[in-house]
């Protein structure tokens, strides 16, 4: 009965999210889904030509651009969450004043957490998919891989989708984006994402292994590129870890945040 | 705004708002001190106050948006500490500051936040409509938020808090802001409420608010009530009947006072003018004009809450 | 004019911790983490020149861009919208031409700290084959006032500021990651090619690339100056006509 309560009142919450769809909003939507494949044809194809077929450490040889695609998905899967459960979100509890008002109502704060994050996730998981039909078409992995490989995509907009709520409580103005936004972009770079992983300084090499967003890259492109170089499970207790972290935190904070 | 005897005749015995010794502290500040509160069914009730008096805290308190920090709170009955979201799902609350939905219609506003309380799609959308009507906004169902004037979306907020059918409403300042006829057409929507039998719990600094719709209020001033009754209880046990304020063309009003002493049970000076409190004006001014003193200005009136409150809470600004 | 540039610098002293943070750090973590890093897996280089090397005049031509747009989109809006200090600047002997002049003056300077700031890093890489390197100053403030005005006239006309994500979403970032930054314009198709030789992010390429590596652009000179000052004529022209719509009323 009290799952059922929860769930439906953190759905009501996603359900504004629909209701607030404008037309001016689909296009920064399909803009979300073009800015991921813009840079596979820029970096995967152009640079592609010139870098050529690239060897793994374990010896397999991949396409560049075989190569690039799923660590793009990875990052549009992260930049997705995050930008909705960041900037989006701490827009509306600061800016707008929205959760003030949903909270005189019986919805309550751990409620807002989740309906907010399974808008982010439906969101990121069609991007997500749309992707993987573009690699498939591109040749850049077959069908069978891209079905597997979705799930880990979602995983992967969960565990950011968390870390984001997480760090929005934290928040004191939009000054503080810029650092997340600056954190986002290294990660972007420095996530094994243009490079192997192990053509890194030892030292860098390390910090990079701790990275969600390179956790969630070798999770991807184990399942697209079929090789065998990765840590799958560690992977995917990594990011599970993450979430279950990211959300307990969140929820704790907006508690106090909201209910003074 | 079902039938309103029924609401009235249900709950008698129990009132829909218990607080007993009721504190709230932020850090080392207490913002209510204490206080003692019970609200009626059917009834208006009003918190007077000057700004920083604690009214706020304790809306929010009563809301169950923001535990008590010590005393006795009950609502309807329960418990707010354990028993938040139902109450919740019984009360309206048309906050301060107007925290609408800016990326949503009128309507929208209204459907959405019914979703939060679990009503149907399809009730939700009747609800919109027939409260858009009431509060005179069925034209602007489809603008957006942020054209509308002051007014419209005070009534929109107040809309909203409607749209669970609630059997306590909350508003925090209803007409703050608004222009003389925005705040007539609230007063009258809410006066409407009322006699549909649904319990209204206001704050206000507005004296002349006060007295068109409480039946019933409490001055606060420092986290505590310093007084308790109907806005003519106050007025009687606070004030005199009348008040007469007289302008002398002097620099300073303050030789004057002297003067005056012994008409009527109060003499308040004031840098610009002197008030009497006075039972009967006419003869008051009788007796001023007998000491032939002749002030540049005189007004005759009744005594109003205004009179009660500055007596009760003091002239010096609180900011 | 001196009057509004003056204000936008001391304006500036407040912020420019944060915007340092975009205009310098990010692409300075793109040569480290794209060029440096990509670059050990492109054998041969591009044209003759290791890639990196080949990349940061890129870059540099990319970042000016990007600082410039930055500036005349959402600074704009807000001082029409927001904050309205064209409304205030207006109300005094201040011109419409020094509004929208010390305002562009500004944009290019900031351009300019930009990239003096990147060729420093860029010498001590040892990416600079020519002394002409330097050059890249004013080609990027040119290419800066090219993108600059126009924007400024997009910036004015627009009602919400969504439209200016939109500008960033479907110009901006596809001119970076296509007008030659990261590989030669010669391997797209030919129509997208057509596209990249339009942009005049192509064209603050193709000069920088030259003055930095010391070599001849592939287009000339004279042409790429033209082409450049027809974007910042043009611009200025529709800016100064939008402005004048919106603050001499």
């Amino acid at each position: 009965m009290l799952a059922i309560a929860v769930g439906r009142r953190a759905l009501s919450v996603s359900e504004r999210n629909v209701a607030a769809l404008k037309s001016a909003y689909w296009l920064v939507l399909l803009s979300g889904f073009l800015e991921p494949l813009l840079y596979l044809l820029s970096i995967g194809i152009g640079v592609g030509a010139l870098v050529g077929d690239l060897t793994l450490p374990g010896g397999e040889v991949v396409a560049y651009a075989a190569f690039v695609a799923p660590a793009m998905l990875a990052s549009s899967a992260m930049s997705g969450a995050l930008s909705e459960t960041t900037f989006n979100f701490f827009g509306k509890m600061k800016y707008m004043k929205l959760y003030d008002g949903v909270l005189a109502t019986p919805v309550q704060p751990f409620e807002i957490a989740l309906g907010e994050l399974a808008w982010a996730m439906v969101r990121g998981s069609l991007y997500s998919a749309a992707f993987l039909v573009v690699m498939v078409t591109m040749d850049l992995t077959t069908g069978l891989r891209a079905l597997a490989a979705f799930p880990a995509t979602v995983l992967t907009g969960f565990a950011f989708g968390a870390l984001g709520m997480t760090l929005s409580t934290f928040m004191r103005g939009w000054q503080d984006f810029d650092v997340v936004g600056s954190a986002q972009f290294a990660l972007f770079l420095f996530s094994g994402t243009f490079v192997p992983a192990e053509s890194y300084p030892a030292v860098l090499r390390w910090v990079v292994e701790l990275s969600p967003l390179y956790r969630a890259v070798d999770l991807i492109r184990g399942i697209t590129t079929g090789t065998s170089g990765g840590h799958p499970w560690l992977d995917l207790a990594y990011l599970v870890a993450v979430l279950a972290l990211g959300l307990w935190v969140a929820a704790r904070r907006m508690g106090k945040l909201l209910a003074k | 705004m079902s039938d309103p005897g029924a609401r009235v005749r249900g709950v008698a015995t129990e009132p829909l708002i218990h607080a007993r010794g009721l504190v709230k502290r932020f850090g080392s500040f207490t913002a209510v001190d204490g206080i003692d509160v019970d609200v009626q069914p059917g009834e208006a009730f009003g918190f007077l106050g000057p700004n920083g008096a604690g009214k706020s805290s304790t809306m929010r308190m009563v809301g169950c948006v923001s535990p008590p920090t010590g005393g006795t709170l009950r609502i309807l009955g329960m418990d707010p500490r354990r028993d938040g979201p139902a109450i919740r799902g019984r009360l309206g609350v048309c906050p301060q500051l107007d925290n609408l939905d800016p990326e949503l219609t009128v309507r929208e506003n209204l459907t959405t936040y019914a979703r939060y309380f679990g009503i149907p799609r399809k009730v939700a959308r009747q609800r919109a409509d027939e409260l858009l009507d009431f509060v005179q906004l069925t034209e602007r169902a489809g603008s957006k938020v942020e054209p509308l004037s002051g007014g419209m979306k005070r009534r929109l907020t107040i809309a909203r808090a409607l749209v669970n059918e609630p059997e306590i409403v909350l508003l925090d300042e209803p007409t703050t802001g608004l222009d003389p006829q925005a705040r007539h057409l609230v007063w009258e929507r809410l006066f409407r409420l009322k006699q549909q039998g649904v319990t209204l719990v206001l704050t206000t600094h507005y004296m002349d608010e006060a007295e068109q719709l409480c039946d019933r209020l409490v001055v606060m001033d420092a986290g505590k009530i310093v007084a308790e009754g109907s806005p003519r209880e106050l007025i009687e046990r606070y004030s005199t009947r009348e008040v007469v304020e007289l302008r002398f063309t002097a620099e300073s009003q303050e030789g004057f006072a002297d003067k005056l002493a012994g008409i009527g049970e109060r003499v308040e000076v004031l840098p610009d003018r002197i008030l009497l409190y006075v039972e009967d004006g006419d003869a008051a001014l009788a007796a001023v004009h007998e000491r032939a003193l002749t002030p540049a200005s005189v007004l005759e009136r009744r005594s109003s809450l205004e009179d009660v409150f500055l007596h009760l809470t003091g002239r010096t600004l609180v900011d | 004019m001196a009057a509004v540039f003056e204000f936008y610098l001391v304006s500036y002293r407040r912020v420019w911790r944060g915007s340092a943070m975009s205009s310098f750090v990010l692409p300075l973590l793109t040569m480290l983490g794209f060029g440096l890093g990509v670059g050990a897996y492109v054998e041969g280089g591009v044209d003759g020149a290791p890639y990196l090397d080949w990349m940061v005049p890129g870059l540099i031509a990319s970042t000016a861009l990007q600082v410039a747009v930055f500036e005349s989109t959402w600074p704009v809006l807000s001082s029409f919208n927001w904050v309205r200090t064209y409304e205030g600047q207006a109300a005094t002997p201040v011109r419409l031409d020094d509004i929208l002049g010390g305002n562009l003056l500004f944009v290019m300077f900031r351009a300019l700290t930009s990239i003096v700031a990147f060729l420093l890093v860029a010498l001590a890489f040892g990416v600079l084959h020519s002394p002409w390197a330097l050059a890249t100053l004013p080609i990027g403030a040119l290419l800066a006032f090219a993108v600059a005005a126009p924007t400024f006239a997009y910036s004015s006309s627009v009602t919400s500021d969504s439209f200016l994500a939109l500008l960033f979403r479907f110009v901006v970032i596809p001119m970076s990651l296509f007008a030659g930054v990261f590989f030669p314009v010669e391997s797209l198709p030919v129509g997208l090619r057509w596209l990249a030789y339009a942009s005049p992010l192509w064209h603050g390429v193709d000069l920088s690339r030259a003055a930095t590596l010391g070599v001849a652009p592939e287009w000339s000179v004279a042409g790429h100056l033209a082409y450049l000052s027809v974007w910042a004529v043009g611009g200025y022209l529709l800016a100064r006509r939008q402005f004048a719509k919106r603050l001499v009323v």
